[in-house]
C-alpha cells in the first residue's frame, strides 16, 4: 500500500504579486514624514491604531470565538500604564509603550480566569463589566488626576524628542511599526500550529475539540496575546493624546463599538477584514463626521445588515466574486513531489494542536 | 441604625435591579439570547414615559397604560423582523446585532432628546416616608418600586410553569426542534418571549425614571446590573435573580457609604467575586 507523496502548501504565484504591492506600500507609508503634511501624519496614525485594534478584535472573535465587548478595558490599561510608568517612574515614553503593553497581558491572565466561567453570551456582558471595573479604578487614582484625568508633563513630552517635528514623526512610525507588527504577529500565528487550531475552532468548535485542539488552552493563549497588543495601541493612542481621562481611555464608542464595526463591516474571520474595514471607516468618517451621533447610528444599522445579509463583509464578497487572498494563510495539499511555485511545509506528522507534552 | 437604614434602602433598589434581571434571564431562558441593547430599551421606555406624560398629562404609573403595551408591541416586531434571523448555532450574529441596537437606540435618544438629565414626577410621593422605628425611616416610593418586582417575579414564576404559554416558552428552550414538531411556531414564541421581557423592561425603566434622573448614556450600565443579578442569583431561576438584586443593592448601598466613588465599584466586587468562588451563582435551579 502506498501513500502517494504530497505537499501541504501555502498560497501560490499570485502571493508573491500581493507580498511586493504590501511591501511597496509599506514603504510609501514609512517615508510619508518626507510627503505628507502634519494633518495627514496624524490621520495615518489614527488609521493605523484603528486597524490594529480591529485585526486584534478579529483575532479575538473572528478565529477563536470569544466575542468581547470590554476590549476598551486594554485600551484604557495601556494608557494609563503609559502615563503611571513615565510620570512616576521616569521611563522613556517609547520604552513604556512595551512595558505598557506587557502589563495588560499580565492583568490579562486572572480576568481571562474569571471571565472564562462565563459560557457564551454571558462571556461578551461579562468582559464590559471589567472595562466597568477598570474604569472605576482609575477614577479613584488620585495621583493621575481622579476622574477629571491629568495631562501628561511638558518634561515628558520633550524626553520623546526635542522639536516638535521629530516627536510627531517618532509617534507615527512608533503607530505604523505597532500596526504592521500586530497585522505580521497576527499573520505568524494563523501560520502556526496554533493557527490550523483557530482557523479549526471557527469553523466548528466541536469538530476542532474532537480532533484534540485543547479549545481552552488556544482561547486562553489568544485571550492574553490580544490584551498585549491591545494595550501597546492604548498607550501609543494616548501618548499621541498627551492627556488623559477614565471616559476617554475607557470608552466603549470609541474603543469598541468602532472597532466591532470595522471589523464586521470588512470582514470578520479574515486578516484582510479589518483592513479594509478601516479603510472603508475612514472614507464615511471623512464624509460625514459632522453628523455625529447619526453617523454612529449609521455604522450600527449598516453592521447590522452586514451582519444578517453578508456575514462575511465586503472582503467576504471580495473572495467569493474573485477569490483574491492579500496574505498567504490557506493551506492546501499538492500531490508529487513538485513545489508548485509555491512555499511548502512538511506534511504533517506533528504532535496534537495545543496539548500538553 | 444608620448601618440598618443602608441595608434597607439597598434591599429595596435590589427589586429594581430584579427586574431588569427578569427580562433578560427570560429571553436566555427560552432562546439563548442576550440581548446587548437590554439597558437602552429600558432607557427607551423611559423616554416613552416621558413623551406620554407630557402629551396626555398624566401620571407616570397612569403612564404604564400606555408604555406597556407599546414597549411589548416593539419586543414583538424586533424579534419577528429582526432577531429571529439571527438565531442559530452561531453565538456572532446575535451578539453583534443585539449590540448595533444598542448603539443605534443610544444615538438615537440623544439626537432627539439631547443629552440632558430628565426625571419623571410623580408627585408628593416621591418624598413621602413611612417611619419603621426610630431613625428608620422607608421611602413609600421604593417600598412600592420593591412590592412591584415581588409582583412582576411572582407572576413571571406563575406564567412560566402554571400557563399554556409558560408550557409553550420551557418546551421551545428545552428543544426548539422538538417543541416545532408538537406545533408550537418557534418564531411566534421567541417574539412572545420578547413581547413580555419589553412588558418588564418598561415597568422596570418608568419605576427607574422616577426614582432617578436618567439620560440616554445610562442604558449600558443597566444592562450590566441585571446581568450582574442573573449571575449572583443562580441562571434559571427568578426568585434567586431577585436574591441577585437583593444582593447587589446592598453591595452598592454599602460601598456608597464608605465613599461615595464606591458605589458601583462595590456592587461589581460582590459580583465578581461570586463568579471567583461559586460560579453557577448562589441559588441555581436544582433539576
Amino acid at each position: 500500500m502506498s501513500v502517494p507523496a504530497f505537499r501541504v502548501a501555502y498560497g501560490g504565484a499570485s502571493h508573491r504579486a500581493s507580498a511586493a504591492l504590501l511591501a511597496i506600500a509599506i514603504l510609501a507609508l514609512a517615508a510619508a514624514p518626507l510627503w505628507a503634511d502634519r494633518q495627514t501624519l496624524r490621520l495615518l496614525s489614527e488609521i493605523f491604531a484603528y486597524m490594529a485594534l480591529a485585526s486584534l478584535w478579529n483575532l479575538l472573535a473572528g478565529y477563536a470565538g470569544l466575542v468581547s465587548v470590554g476590549q476598551h478595558a486594554y485600551v484604557g490599561l495601556g494608557a494609563y500604564m503609559l502615563f503611571a510608568l513615565t510620570i512616576f517612574a521616569g521611563l522613556h515614553p517609547l520604552l513604556a509603550i512595551p512595558l505598557s503593553a506587557l502589563a495588560g497581558a499580565l492583568v490579562a491572565i486572572p480576568v481571562a480566569a474569571l471571565v472564562f466561567r462565563l459560557r457564551g453570551h454571558y462571556f461578551a456582558i461579562g468582559t464590559w463589566v471589567i472595562a466597568e471595573v477598570f474604569r472605576l479604578v482609575a477614577a479613584q487614582l488620585a495621583a493621575l488626576g481622579g476622574g477629571s484625568g491629568t495631562s501628561l508633563p511638558a518634561a515628558i513630552v520633550t524626553s520623546i524628542a526635542e522639536t516638535r517635528q521629530a516627536r510627531e514623526f517618532a509617534i507615527y512610525w512608533t503607530a505604523l511599526i505597532l500596526a504592521v507588527g500586530i497585522v505580521g504577529l497576527i499573520v505568524l500565528l494563523l501560520r502556526s500550529r496554533y493557527g490550523l487550531a483557530l482557523t479549526a475552532i471557527r469553523d466548528n468548535e466541536l469538530a476542532a475539540r474532537s480532533n484534540g485542539v485543547s479549545v481552552i488552552r488556544v482561547k486562553f493563549i489568544v485571550y492574553v496575546v490580544t490584551a498585549f497588543g491591545t494595550a501597546a495601541v492604548g498607550a501609543l493612542i494616548f501618548l499621541q493624546k498627551l492627556r488623559i481621562s477614565p471616559d476617554a481611555a475607557f470608552s466603549v464608542n470609541d474603543w469598541t463599538a468602532f472597532v466591532i464595526f470595522i471589523t464586521v463591516i470588512g470582514g470578520i474571520g479574515r486578516v484582510e477584514g479589518p483592513i479594509i474595514g478601516t479603510l472603508v471607516f475612514f472614507l464615511l468618517r471623512q464624509t460625514l463626521a459632522d453628523l455625529g451621533s447619526l453617523y454612529l447610528m449609521m455604522l450600527g444599522a449598516v453592521a447590522i445588515v452586514v451582519m444578517l445579509k453578508a456575514p462575511k463583509g465586503l472582503w467576504g464578497l471580495v473572495v467569493a466574486r474573485f477569490g483574491w487572498q492579500v496574505f498567504p494563510l490557506q493551506r492546501h495539499v499538492t500531490l508529487g513531489d513538485e513545489p508548485s511555485g509555491a512555499e511548502s511545509i512538511d506534511p504533517p506528522h506533528l504532535p496534537p494542536i495545543g496539548s500538553r507534552h | 441604625m444608620d448601618w440598618l437604614n443602608t441595608i434597607v434602602q439597598g434591599v429595596l433598589i435590589g427589586g429594581l435591579y430584579a427586574m431588569f434581571a427578569a427580562g433578560l434571564s427570560l429571553i436566555f431562558g427560552v432562546m439563548r439570547l442576550v440581548n446587548i441593547a437590554h439597558g437602552d430599551l429600558i432607557v427607551l421606555a423611559a423616554y416613552l414615559a416621558l413623551v406620554t406624560i407630557e402629551t396626555l398629562g398624566v401620571g407616570p404609573i397612569a403612564s404604564l397604560t400606555i408604555v406597556v403595551p407599546l414597549m411589548a408591541l416593539i419586543g414583538y416586531a424586533l424579534q419577528r423582523v429582526l432577531l429571529n434571523h439571527t438565531l442559530g448555532d452561531d453565538l456572532l450574529p446575535p451578539l453583534l446585532v443585539t449590540f448595533g441596537l444598542s448603539v443605534i437606540i443610544q444615538n438615537g435618544l440623544l439626537e432627539v432628546f439631547t443629552a440632558d438629565s430628565r426625571r419623571l414626577s410623580a408627585g408628593a410621593i416621591e418624598v413621602a416616608t413611612w417611619p419603621i422605628a426610630n431613625g428608620l425611616a422607608v421611602g413609600v416610593l421604593p417600598l412600592i418600586q420593591f412590592t412591584a418586582a415581588v409582583v412582576v417575579i411572582g407572576l413571571l414564576q406563575m406564567l412560566f410553569y402554571r400557563t399554556a404559554l409558560g408550557r409553550a416558552f420551557r418546551a421551545t428552550s428545552d428543544d426548539p426542534r422538538v417543541a416545532q414538531l408538537m406545533g408550537l411556531n418557534n418564531h411566534h414564541v421567541f417574539a412572545l418571549a420578547m413581547a413580555l421581557s419589553l412588558a418588564v423592561i418598561a415597568i422596570a425603566g418608568v419605576l427607574l425614571a422616577i426614582r432617578t434622573n436618567f439620560d440616554p448614556a445610562i442604558g449600558p450600565a443597566r444592562l450590566i446590573f441585571g446581568f450582574e443579578a442573573v449571575i449572583i442569583g443562580g441562571l434559571g431561576n427568578l426568585w434567586g435573580t431577585l436574591a441577585g438584586g437583593i444582593i447587589l443593592g446592598v453591595a452598592q448601598a454599602i460601598g456608597a457609604k464608605l465613599d461615595p466613588g464606591w458605589q458601583l465599584l462595590a456592587g461589581h466586587i460582590a459580583f465578581l467575586a461570586v463568579l471567583a468562588f461559586r460560579p453557577e451563582g448562589l441559588f441555581p435551579r436544582i433539576r
